[in-house]
């Protein structure tokens, strides 16, 4: 059991050695290993000291700790920016959460999630958005669903609750203008 | 035996005892946290009566990032919302020494095409602003917003207020948390309602509500010509 365990990478494994940057294209193939990786729950680390410059992409969950610029693409699975993560990039993953600072769009198909002290600068398109109180974040969400109907409507302004209403509470909310 | 083993249950009982004791003084000066109340709002229901037909809309929230407040709107009209928060502009003016340069910002801070926004979320901001800066970012939303388009205001009907900024926390379409944070300068005087009027010359008022939180809720819409 134990043997097992030392096995299996850590979660967070210690930074690589100091790198210099990165070829300009990265791209991780969902060999047979990783994927038994990925099934195990096991995620790719992208150490603080690594610099990626060009397009990042592949097929199982990714945590970012160091710089990378240019698209992330992970369509299928998880990315997460740690706490000490730098993007200036365009982002598509299924899950993006943040905890470090990413400057781009960010289109997710499931959840964006920008955790304390997190920090988003630009736009985010995806169907749920979490945002955490003391979270940065300056640019527009586009929570897109099909046909773009509302899934749940404001209870209509019926008269007769607004009626009730006014009447408990007479001087609140005293309609003082046309 | 018995006895000794009896001694060392008080010991331990002793133990933890004093631990407890010293827990309570700590727990019991540890701030209260007060129980956020919710707000009573008339003018909000309005606003996302006018939005929620609409296809997509686009607003812009002036306050500060609320993650629930963008759920809030992203679920009730399925828009895209874009956040720009006036209050970290007006601080960051502030720090830098250049509030005076706050109208000719404002004239220039909104990227938007004009007339592409539907709905305008502006919270209490104006309370902030001086004259210039308020006439400006006032003609700046009007441009910004599309024919029909309706923007939403809260002016402080109370002067001499302490430095705080407010976030309004959307609970329901008729109720809103008021969440302070400090500010670096306080409100500026009370708006009268015929300031506030003249201010968005360009657009129409909708319906006012006088709250009892001495807040009056105002909703402007743009003619639709």
């Amino acid at each position: 059991m134990w043997k097992r365990d030392e096995s299996v990478k850590p979660a967070t494994p210690p930074a690589p050695a100091p790198a210099a940057p990165a070829a300009p294209a990265v791209s991780m193939p969902p060999a047979a290993s990783e994927r038994r990786h990925q099934h195990m729950g096991e995620n790719v680390n992208i150490g603080k000291s690594v610099i990626i410059k060009g397009e990042l992409s592949g097929s199982e969950d990714l945590t970012i700790e160091g710089h990378v610029e240019g698209r992330i693409e992970l369509k299928e699975n998880i990315l997460t920016i740690g706490p000490n993560g730098k993007i200036r990039a365009e982002v598509f993953a299924k899950s993006v959460i943040v905890l470090g600072e990413v400057t781009g769009n960010v289109t997710a198909s499931d959840k964006v999630d920008i955790r304390d002290n997190g920090s988003v600068d630009g736009d985010i398109t995806s169907p749920r958005v979490a945002i955490a109180e003391g979270a940065h974040f300056r640019g527009s969400v586009d929570m897109q669903r099909g046909g773009g109907k509302p899934a749940a409507k404001a209870p209509a302004p019926a008269p007769a609750t607004a009626a009730a209403s006014a009447a408990a509470a007479p001087a609140q909310g005293q309609k003082v203008g046309a | 035996m018995a006895e000794s083993a009896r001694s060392l249950t008080d010991l331990f009982g002793l133990f933890g005892n004093r631990r407890a004791a010293e827990a309570r003084p700590a727990a019991a000066s540890a701030p209260a946290t007060e129980p956020e109340v919710s707000h009573p709002t008339k003018a909000l229901q309005k606003f996302l009566g006018w939005l929620e037909n609409r296809e997509r809309p686009v607003l812009v929230d002036l306050g500060p990032v609320v993650g629930s407040n963008v759920n809030f709107f992203g679920e009730q009209l399925g828009c895209r919302i874009r956040v720009e928060d006036i209050a970290s502009d007006i601080e960051a003016h502030l720090k830098a020494g250049t509030i005076d340069e706050l109208p000719a910002f404002f004239a220039r801070r909104f990227t938007q095409p004009p007339g592409s926004v539907d709905g305008i979320l502006c919270w209490d901001v104006f309370d902030y602003l001086d004259k210039a800066a308020s006439q400006t970012l006032a003609a700046a939303l009007t441009t910004l917003l599309k024919p029909d388009g309706v923007l939403l205001g809260f002016f402080s009907t109370a002067e001499g207020r302490p430095p705080l900024y407010t976030k309004y926390v959307v609970v329901d379409p008729m109720h809103l948390k008021y969440r302070t944070y400090p500010a670096s300068r306080p409100r500026q005087r009370a708006l009268l309602n015929g300031d506030i009027i003249r201010m968005f010359g360009g657009l129409r008022v909708s319906d006012s509500f006088l709250m009892k939180s001495h807040i009056r809720e105002m909703l402007f819409r743009k003619s639709s010509t």
